[in-house]
């Protein structure tokens, strides 16, 4: 039977790498992965770079800087992204050394800046899936 | 690295029309490029025995084109599933096949019906799998979204401009102007572009590809059973392919890029000039891929014809116009030719070193230079008359 869905953007389809990762999102934490070295790995995989070492997931702080941005004027798919453009999609250098994805919300993107402190913000946008997020870091 | 400098040569060169809406099947398109190569380099399709591709599940398999064409032994059929990386992989790979006694007369084609049928930058899936489920959720699900996000940090490393961008833009357009095959032949002041929408900042309608329904397509052969045909060989000087460490699941992954220094030309760059025992200064005219204004600074940058960073200064004050230090995509490129996933980079070269290009030639032009793809991996092709 058709089943209507109220949200229309692509999710995330968790797999054996990534459960930790979205299980952590759902909680409220954010999950990373660690190899024995200390290198702190996004996005997750099944080993650590050139070794049958498997990584361990540890809750990181949250907190990060501005590497690059995007701001997303034209909605590709239209009928999908019509009413949420302009927005703004960001990479994220962690204060734990990786860099990770995200949107930036609560900042105006004219008013985005390289380097700029930020931290996550836990955006549920269905009861299994919460998508990671971040906001200029107060204080 | 390639150790077949000049034992091989592009004898044949084709072409369908480009357009917005073909109205015909891809394998058509295919069949009408290969058709005219082999035409035009003086062959007949009882001399073909090999036949390449590649495509992104968006095109006709290479033994159903040698099927339309009526090949009756493409002992040597492959396709690569490949993005715009692919285009100087083929040509490659055609003369390694040869050179294995695998097959004499190699085509090689990309046909795509880009705009009218399955369009590479028109989104995914909405189920996000693999090295997408950390992208597409966000919105950040095209190939001009992917790019911008570089195009901004090499904005903010070192400090290249929208003018830049423009610089390119215009100079391309110019030559598409002059070119009798360019979908776009609008001419297109800097002022043109600055008006021109945004659709990704920091990427303006004009920053971006064209999306285009067509096919081209080269003839590959020895080089001394080219010196036997209708047109002066085009001899393979070099060539490489490749991404380094760090290429990921596809373009996206650039996440765990280093930085920009990480571009695949930098890890192909020794094995091209290598291979053709020539260096940058030695380049008449550049076919770079350009799929955004952006990825000609990569190329330029990666393959040392300027430092890291510099590519911005680079390419302004006409150096990559016509006459000038290092003409570039004298057809108007993937931003205002037809965007054939960088394999009309290797025909318009192949026209250069003719020196048929018309009004598009470049005075004297004996070695080019064609580049594809732009992030994660690539290939690159030297070429001379």
């Amino acid at each position: 039977m058709f089943q209507p869905t109220a949200y229309a953007k692509p999710l995330p389809v968790p797999d054996p790498e990534s459960t930790p990762f979205w299980d952590g999102m759902r909680e409220g934490h954010l999950m990373l992965q660690r190899s024995s070295a200390g290198e702190y790995l996004f996005p997750p995989v099944t080993f650590s770079p050139g070794s049958l070492e498997r990584p361990e997931w540890v809750e990181a702080s949250g907190k990060g800087t501005v590497f690059s941005w995007i701001v997303v004027r034209h909605p590709v798919p239209r009928d999908v992204y019509a009413d949420e453009v302009p927005y703004v999609v960001a990479l994220i250098a962690l204060e734990e050394g990786c860099r990770m994805t995200g949107n930036l919300v609560d900042i105006a993107p004219e008013d985005v800046r390289a380097g700029m402190p930020v931290e996550i913000v836990y955006n549920r946008v269905t009861p299994e899936i919460t998508l990671p997020a971040f906001r200029p870091a107060k204080g | 690295m390639y150790k077949l400098r000049d034992k091989y040569a592009i004898a044949g060169i084709g072409n369908t029309e480009y357009s917005k809406f073909s109205g015909r099947t891809v394998r058509s398109l295919a069949t009408e490029a290969c058709l005219k190569a082999i035409e035009d380099a003086g062959l007949t399709v009882g001399d073909i025995d090999g036949i390449v591709s590649f495509n992104f599940n968006d095109s006709a398999p290479a033994i159903g084109v040698a099927t339309e064409m009526g090949i009756e032994n493409a002992g040597y059929a492959v396709d690569y599933a490949a993005g715009g990386n692919g285009a100087n992989l083929i040509t490659l790979a055609a003369t390694a096949a040869i050179e294995a006694g695998l097959a004499k007369n190699v085509v090689c084609f990309r046909a795509m019906n880009g705009r009218s049928g399955f369009r590479l930058g028109g989104g995914r899936d909405m189920s996000a799998y693999g090295v997408t489920q950390y992208t597409a959720p966000l919105g950040w699900i095209t190939y001009p979204q992917a790019m911008a996000m570089w195009a901004r940090r090499h904005m903010i490393d070192y400090g290249t401009t929208e003018e830049h961008w423009a610089e390119i833009a215009t100079t391309f357009r110019a030559n598409a102007v002059r070119n009798e095959r360019a979908m776009q032949r609008t001419p297109m002041s800097k002022d043109d572009y600055y008006n021109s929408r945004f659709i990704v900042d920091p990427f303006r309608m004009y920053d971006i590809c064209l999306e285009s329904d067509g096919a081209c397509a080269v003839v590959i052969t020895a080089a001394e059973h080219a010196r036997d045909l209708r047109h002066k060989p085009v001899y393979i000087m070099g060539g490489a392919y490749g991404g380094g460490p760090t290429q990921g699941d596809d373009l996206f992954d650039a996440i765990r890029w280093p930085s920009h220094s990480h571009n695949c030309f930098k890890y192909l760059a020794h094995d091209l000039w290598g291979s053709a025992g020539i260096g940058p200064k030695d380049v008449d005219v550049a076919e770079i891929y350009d799929c955004f204004t952006y990825s000609v600074l990569m190329a330029l940058e990666g393959l040392g014809f300027c430092k890291e960073g510099e590519g911005g200064p680079f390419v302004m004050d006409g150096r990559i116009a016509p006459g000038g230090e290092l003409p570039l995509n004298t057809h108007g490129g993937l931003l205002s030719e037809a965007y054939i996933h960088g394999f009309n980079h290797v025909t318009e070269a192949v026209e250069q070193l003719r020196g048929t290009a018309g009004v598009r030639q470049v005075e004297g032009a004996e070695i080019a230079l064609t580049t594809a793809g732009a992030m994660t991996c690539g290939s690159a092709m030297i070429l001379r008359n």
